[in-house]
């Protein structure tokens, strides 16, 4: 789960760590009192799930509160990269000597949470990573000890000369990781880290990802969800305890299991199709799990055809198949369907097809072709 | 032979008495893995199917029954602590089917196992059958043939398809394992291909990747210097996109990183033949020996 710009600074000043005053506006009428509120140049910034806000324009420097507030009434109801913007951030331009990069990984590679540094901060550091690797420092935490003070200060080094900037740098590490092991984080991160003309080490923005299995146990982080930034059809899967991603396509996947659902798809694609979604009902599938996922895939008009692709082990088969079956009694099917089911009771599944007036296959690249196909003939 | 379990597994399950743990205790058992005990807090002193004596802890049912390997079927929110429960009984395997262990709970499981050398594979994962001898897990055992095929995978289901195709044009499998599908693991690729490697009957191997993260890259590179069998590869998720979690929780492009070319381009340049489709497993198998 993501967490916006404006929750993430939230919990970093909680941790202590130095962020400079700013509120979240919902209407260009706040926004201006903001800006007033604070009595400076202001930035007022998109608050939405996306990477490259400021290209698209949901980033903007106002000098006085009457300009941002038309700002805020360009950027909020915005879209980028498909989302609307419902919130924008309003924050005092701050005044920057220096721009660093810090942040917290769990790494997969050494199976540790890294803590990273760049003194080239303010850019994707995925970039720094690639071009310019030998400005990039890590340490790989032992989680049993923590951050160790030595380790901190060796990074804040790489960062800074003065030795005041250098002690508050290594606090700021130190609180940024008590953060991100709090949020229950996959990532935490101060992009960019600033230095004042005065001296001051600030954290100008953030961004937290939150593992999603840390929400179980994180109620007041779980809180943090904002339905209203995510595909609804997307929270209605989650909801419904499938697994769920929009695509551009036209042939709507149902699988059990995420990489044959992956792999369905790419077979879509192998056979000169697109696929509409991936989508995995997941392992002990229910009836009542069949019918909200065909609810959820036929509500996405780009689709042409349906393609169900399931491997019976732990599902079986003749579940997935009543639940076609009463999805269908349910709502008037206005698209083609493809069935194909094997394993774990198939032959009761197919009967409780044949009897309903559908027809099944069992091998899985015939039922991709045939989904393609009638696809394309919808088209 | 076959790799990590065999006819001298001696199985201890956690959370016995539970939805998963019985229903696929009785498919293990069906399927001849000797089921020794159960654990379930609280119902030490009963049976599971009137055969199976349940143990409040790990500790009491190892001591009693000499059980050398564990399999995990609690809910998330226990599983990590499952772990350490089994791993400090000294059992050498567990096997931990739960999704949804926190990462940074993993983070600090694996340091622990690896002081004990124990080894754990998943978790989020299907587990594992050696076709003919045991399975702990819940790969379906009727899909399986014993034989000579080495099988590793990140997934379930896919890997379910790729062992039909196998079985279905008569090749069997020494040992199919799921690794796990989380970007934290207990055993991974690399781990299985020097299984594979040193088990003499295993002929050839089939290796199945998925998006995110880099374990394939380093696998392959492992086969290019470590390996001479044959080894075929596929990678799900050629159309996904970057920055989405797809289920699995391992299963995310990270900006540029953990794509399916990359990894195709590495299994590639190792000499692994990749399908393009999972249909085509037989055929490169095929074309390898």
């Amino acid at each position: 789960m993501n967490l916006h710009e404006y929750q993430a600074r939230a919990l970093l000043k909680a941790a202590g760590i130095p962020v400079p005053d700013g509120e979240v506006a919902t209407t260009p009428d706040e926004a201006e009192a903001v800006a007033a509120r604070l009595g400076s140049a202001v930035v007022v910034k998109a608050q939405v799930h996306a990477g490259g806000r400021g290209k698209a324009g949901g980033v903007k420097l106002a000098a006085n509160a009457t300009e941002a507030r038309g700002h805020a009434q360009q950027i909020l109801g915005m879209r980028i990269k498909g989302l609307v913007v419902e919130r924008v951030l309003v924050v005092p331009a701050a005044k920057i000597a220096s721009e660093s990069y810090l942040g917290v990984i769990v790494d997969r590679a050494s199976q540790r949470p890294v803590i990273m540094v760049s003194p080239a901060g303010g850019v994707d550091i995925e970039e720094v990573a690639a071009k310019t690797p030998e400005k990039l420092f890590r340490v790989a935490i032992d989680p049993r000890f923590g951050l160790l003070p030595h380790q901190a200060m060796a990074l804040a080094f790489e960062l800074y000369d003065d030795l005041g900037q250098v002690r508050q740098a290594a606090t700021i590490m130190q609180q940024l990781y008590r953060v991100f092991l709090d949020a229950g984080g996959s990532l935490a991160e101060i992009n960019p880290l600033i230095t004042t003309p005065e001296g001051e080490v600030l954290a100008l923005d953030a961004k937290i990802v939150v593992d999603d299995n840390e929400l179980a146990r994180r109620s007041s982080i779980a809180a943090l969800r904002d339905v209203t930034a995510e595909d609804s059809s997307e929270v209605e899967a989650r909801n419904a305890g499938l697994s769920y991603v929009n695509l551009d396509g036209n042939v709507g996947c149902c699988v059990n299991g995420a990489g044959l659902a992956m792999a369905t798809m790419d077979l879509v694609k192998y056979y000169g199709g697109e696929p509409a979604n991936f989508l995995d009902i997941g392992g002990s599938s229910s009836p009542e799990k069949v019918v909200a996922a065909l609810r959820i895939i036929t509500r996405d008009r780009n689709v042409k055809s349906i393609l169900f692709n399931i491997f019976g082990g732990i599902t079986r088969c003749d579940d997935v198949a009543n639940g076609i079956v009463q999805a269908t009694g349910q709502m008037k099917l206005d698209r083609p369907i493809v069935i194909r089911l094997t394993g774990t009771n198939e032959d009761l599944a197919i009967e409780i097809l044949r009897k309903a007036g559908f027809e099944a296959l069992t091998d899985m690249d015939e039922a991709v072709q045939q989904a393609v196909k009638l696809a394309q003939e919808a088209a | 032979m076959s790799v990590f379990i065999d006819k001298t597994t001696k199985l201890v399950v956690q959370g016995i008495t539970g939805r998963d743990g019985s229903f696929h205790t009785e498919q293990m058992r069906e399927y001849g893995t000797n089921v020794v005990a159960g654990v379930t807090p609280g119902k030490g002193g009963q049976r599971f199917a009137n055969a199976v004596p349940i143990y409040d802890t790990v500790a009491e049912a190892v001591s009693d029954t000499g059980a050398n390997t564990a399999v995990i079927y609690v809910p998330a929110r226990f599983a990590v602590d499952a772990i350490y429960e089994a791993a400090d009984t000294g059992v050498h395997l567990v096997v931990c089917i739960t999704e949804g262990v926190p990462v940074l709970d993993m983070t600090r499981a694996l340091l622990f196992l690896a002081e004990r050398g124990t080894r754990l594979i998943g978790p989020n994962c299907p587990g594992l059958i050696s076709p003919g001898k045991a399975k702990v897990g819940i790969i379906p055992g009727q899909i399986c043939r014993e034989g000579r095929i080495g099988v590793v995978s990140r997934s379930g289901t896919l890997t379910y398809e790729i062992i039909h195709q196998l079985s279905s044009h008569g090749y069997g499998q020494s040992t199919c394992i799921g690794i796990g599908g989380d970007p934290l693991i207990g055993t991974n690729f690399i781990d299985c291909l020097e299984a594979f490697e040193a088990d003499p009957e295993t002929e050839a191997i089939v290796m199945i990747g998925e998006i995110g993260g880099t374990d394939e890259q380093q696998a392959a590179e492992y086969v290019a210097t470590h390996v001479s069998k044959p080894v075929v590869g596929f990678i799900a998720g050629q159309t996904a996109p970057p920055g989405r979690r797809m289920g699995h929780a391992g299963a995310i492009i990270s900006g540029s990183s953990g794509t399916a070319k990359e990894k195709i381009a590495a299994f590639e340049r190792a000499g692994i033949e990749v399908m393009k489709r999972p249909a085509d497993v037989v055929a490169l198998l095929e074309k390898r020996s």
